[in-house]
């Protein structure tokens, strides 16, 4: 850790006022489709969301705190998305990531990237870009992304399913060992070259994002 | 190469990130935000509408929504008609209003910053006017002063008359209560000089308006404290220019 | 150097693989690699498992037809000629030798379309992973280079991740503005009945040196929530994806749409489209692929 494991909570914290709360990360669509329904369920979707779309969201939020160039990681972020509505997600929570960063650790480096992407870059880029201008580090960033991938459906899950907000939290405590693995390996690959970042992808999530952003009435934007 | 860049040259670059300024990043004046919250059922999406109806001829306006489900109330005005459809925009909000308008705003923002660019870019010229609606929600629910100007309180005689006695931070301290549904006072048993007695004791001078959207004056009143809110806003906009 | 194989030239002996699920430990079975030319330089096949390089270039053949000046294989593979329903363009098939990829395999599939050239490659049968003599992976790579204006199909049967095997591969598709290209890759974890082994495979795109898809997939023992809701979901074990590029794309983008419940139709944020499903089987999974973008090939 960075030793500015204060500023890190304040990035991490689910009240943090970037938009997360609107966003299922997927759980409504599987909770309509059964295949979470309970803890035990929730858990499985966590873990492969965490190894899966978790992974690649923080390589790129440690590469951006790393201080890789976010355009060049932007591209790379559209290129892992073949979802357009994952992609509007994406950028919308960017946007917003940036409007709260920019207030909260106000910086050159943020100011130039929502110059060039008004409409908001990919969040994980943002978050990473966040991380650097608050004084965390690379792993920080990662651990920020990682662990915001699973709480996220995790949360909606206890709306959605009136499951258990005790069983739901457990759930992201038994992860939390391989959250810090995923941040591990995030940081390790935001050190090598960029083409190799990982690539990891949920077909179920790309495929479930378009489905629910045509659904008429729906709890969560995505 | 990337199709989904198209947007971000058409719209450069200029959204705030502190909203408090009266003025645009660019230096043009923004609009009035005036937000518009209570419980379920107490008239807000209908009383949006009939603000609507109203000021549309005077004033340019547009409304964000802040649904529970999706967009339901967006949908209701589309329906009515009370706007075109590039002056209504839904904010969806992960089932809780309260946090979309009061604990993270960014949403909302980013759904009002849209609207005064979008129209600007259609050649529709600056708007005057933003309600922001929430989602039926509880008495605690308000808005932030980062997201709007000013806000309306709204709840009607059938939700119960002790409403204003019991307070809270929507009843007590919002910019203007509105009792809503006074026509059904006399079938709900409420009385209406009771409320408007415990709605002075919690508010104060804070303004209470007495509503009935069915006959005169309906959302006359509710509209002039309106327009005295734009007046006001635009002389300090001008004052700040 | 190379070596052109006409569509009659006898198939060096492969054994089939094995028709029933194998237990987890089982060796498949492996016969002496018979190189396909005496002057390709022969595949290695010993403790560490079998090097093979299958190189293939189409160029055009200044007619307006596309001609192989270089086709050469060894090892598990031998690309064949094949007939083309479209006499200007060229089709070759990637015809199974031996049982391939083993553990510790390291095989590689090398295509260049040269400009203005025109090549559908394809195989003659699912590709199987096996679990290897020796312990480790196999890799299988393909690389596929298109140049301007020219067109490639790259329509392989599946492959199928069986019980123990342990396979990466890795298809990297390097395209020129101009190029088109239609890809289907199709996943199928484990025989009828049987538990896959252990699957990694990663797609990269690039066009003009830019990215326009990456994405990696993980299944298999040992891939945490593979199974779970988020990833594939109970039931489905197979999973596939078309891709095409073309830069018609990039002035109109392609719709989003469903096709049923596990499957989209969705625009790339290049000049591209992506089909994504997933399935019970190989057979459903063909079907929502097939239904989901019409193309003619050749």
């Amino acid at each position: 850790m960075s030793g500015a494991a204060a500023a890190l909570l304040v990035l991490a914290d689910g009240r943090f006022p970037a938009g997360g709360h609107a966003h299922s990360g997927g759980a409504e669509a599987a909770v309509k489709a059964g295949r979470v329904k309970d803890a035990a369920s929730l858990g499985a979707f966590c873990r492969g969301r965490l190894h899966t779309a978790g992974l690649t969201a923080a390589a790129l939020a440690a590469a951006a705190a790393a201080g890789h160039d976010p355009l060049a990681l932007d591209e790379a972020a559209d290129a892992r998305t073949p979802s357009p509505a994952l992609r509007r997600t994406a950028r919308k929570l960017g946007r917003q990531m940036m409007r709260a960063a920019r207030a909260t650790w106000p910086c050159p480096e943020l100011d130039a990237l929502a110059a060039a992407r008004p409409r908001g870059a990919h969040q994980p880029i943002v978050l990473g870009l966040a991380a650097r201008s608050a004084g965390l580090t690379p792993l920080d960033a990662a651990h920020a992304c990682a662990y915001e991938n699973i709480s996220g459906p995790a949360t909606a899950a206890v709306r959605l399913l009136s499951l258990d907000p005790f069983d739901a939290t457990a759930v992201l405590a038994r992860l939390a060992p391989e959250a810090d693995d995923v941040a591990r390996r995030a940081v390790e690959a935001a050190e090598g070259d960029l083409a190799d970042l990982p690539a990891a992808s949920a077909p179920l999530l790309d495929i479930t994002a378009e489905a629910h952003a045509t659904w008429p009435v729906r709890l969560f934007a995505s | 190469m990337h199709l989904d860049h198209e947007l971000d040259e058409k719209f450069p670059h200029r959204h705030t990130y502190s909203a408090a300024h009266p003025q645009r990043p660019d230096g043009t004046r923004r609009a009035l935000r005036i937000g518009l919250g209570g419980p379920v059922g107490s008239g807000k999406t209908a009383t949006v509408a009939a603000l609507c109806r109203t000021l549309r001829d005077q004033l340019s306006l547009a409304v964000v929504t802040n649904d529970i489900y999706t967009r339901e109330d967006a949908a209701y005005l589309l329906r009515e008609a009370v706007l075109p459809p590039e002056r209504i925009t839904a904010v969806e909000t992960g089932a809780c209003p309260h946090t979309a308008i009061r604990d993270d705003i960014s949403a909302n923002l980013e759904a009002v910053e849209d609207l005064e660019d979008d129209l600007a870019s259609q050649g529709a010229g600056p708007l005057d006017l933003i309600l922001v609606e929430s989602g039926g929600d509880n008495l605690t629910a308000t808005f932030s002063k980062g997201l709007t100007d000013a806000q309306i309180f709204v709840i009607d005689v059938a939700g119960g008359d002790d409403i204003p006695r019991k307070g809270g931070p929507g009843v007590s301290t919002a910019d203007l209560l509105v009792v809503n549904k006074t026509d059904l006072a006399p079938y709900v048993g409420s009385d209406l000089e009771g409320m408007a007695r415990d709605a002075k004791e919690q508010r104060g001078e804070l303004p209470v308006i007495f509503q009935s959207l069915r006959g005169e004056p309906g959302v006359g009143p509710v509209a002039d404290w309106v327009r005295a809110q734009l007046a006001d806003w635009t002389g300090k906009a001008a004052h700040a220019a | 150097m190379t070596t052109v194989l006409g569509a009659g030239t006898p198939a060096p002996a492969r054994p089939a693989p094995p028709p029933m699920p194998a237990p987890a430990a089982a060796v498949a079975p492996r016969v002496a690699v018979t190189p396909v030319a005496a002057v390709a330089p022969a595949a290695a096949a010993g403790p560490a498992g079998v090097r093979a390089h299958v190189r293939i270039t189409a160029a055009s053949d200044g007619r307006g037809g596309t001609a192989l000046p270089l086709l050469s294989g060894e090892g598990p593979f031998a690309p064949r000629r094949t007939r083309s329903a479209d006499p200007a363009r060229a089709r070759v098939t990637l015809v199974g030798a031996m049982s391939a990829p083993l553990g510790g395999d390291r095989l590689t599939v090398e295509t260049r379309v040269e400009a203005g050239a025109a090549l559908r490659l394809d195989s003659s049968a699912a590709m199987i992973a096996l679990p290897g003599r020796v312990p480790g992976h196999a890799e299988y790579g393909v690389r596929l280079t298109v140049g301007e204006d020219a067109y490639a199909h790259w329509l392989p049967e599946p492959l199928i991740s069986a019980r123990g095997s342990d396979l990466r591969q890795h298809l990297v598709v390097d395209l020129a503005p101009t190029a088109r290209l239609v890809l289907r890759d199709e996943q199928v974890l484990g025989r009828t009945g049987e538990e896959p082994g252990r699957l990694s495979t990663r797609l990269t795109v690039r066009v003009a040196g830019r990215p326009l898809l990456d994405q990696q997939l993980d299944y298999g023992p040992g891939a945490p929530g593979w199974d779970g809701g988020a990833v594939l979901g109970a039931g489905h074990r197979a999973v596939g994806q078309l891709l095409v590029v073309d830069p018609a794309f990039a002035e109109r983008p392609a719709e989003p749409r469903m096709l049923g419940e596990t499957a989209a139709v969705t625009p790339l944020a290049g000049q591209g489209l992506l089909v994504t499903a997933v399935a019970p089987d190989a057979l459903q999974l063909r079907r929502l692929l097939d239904q989901s973008h019409i193309f003619t090939s050749w």
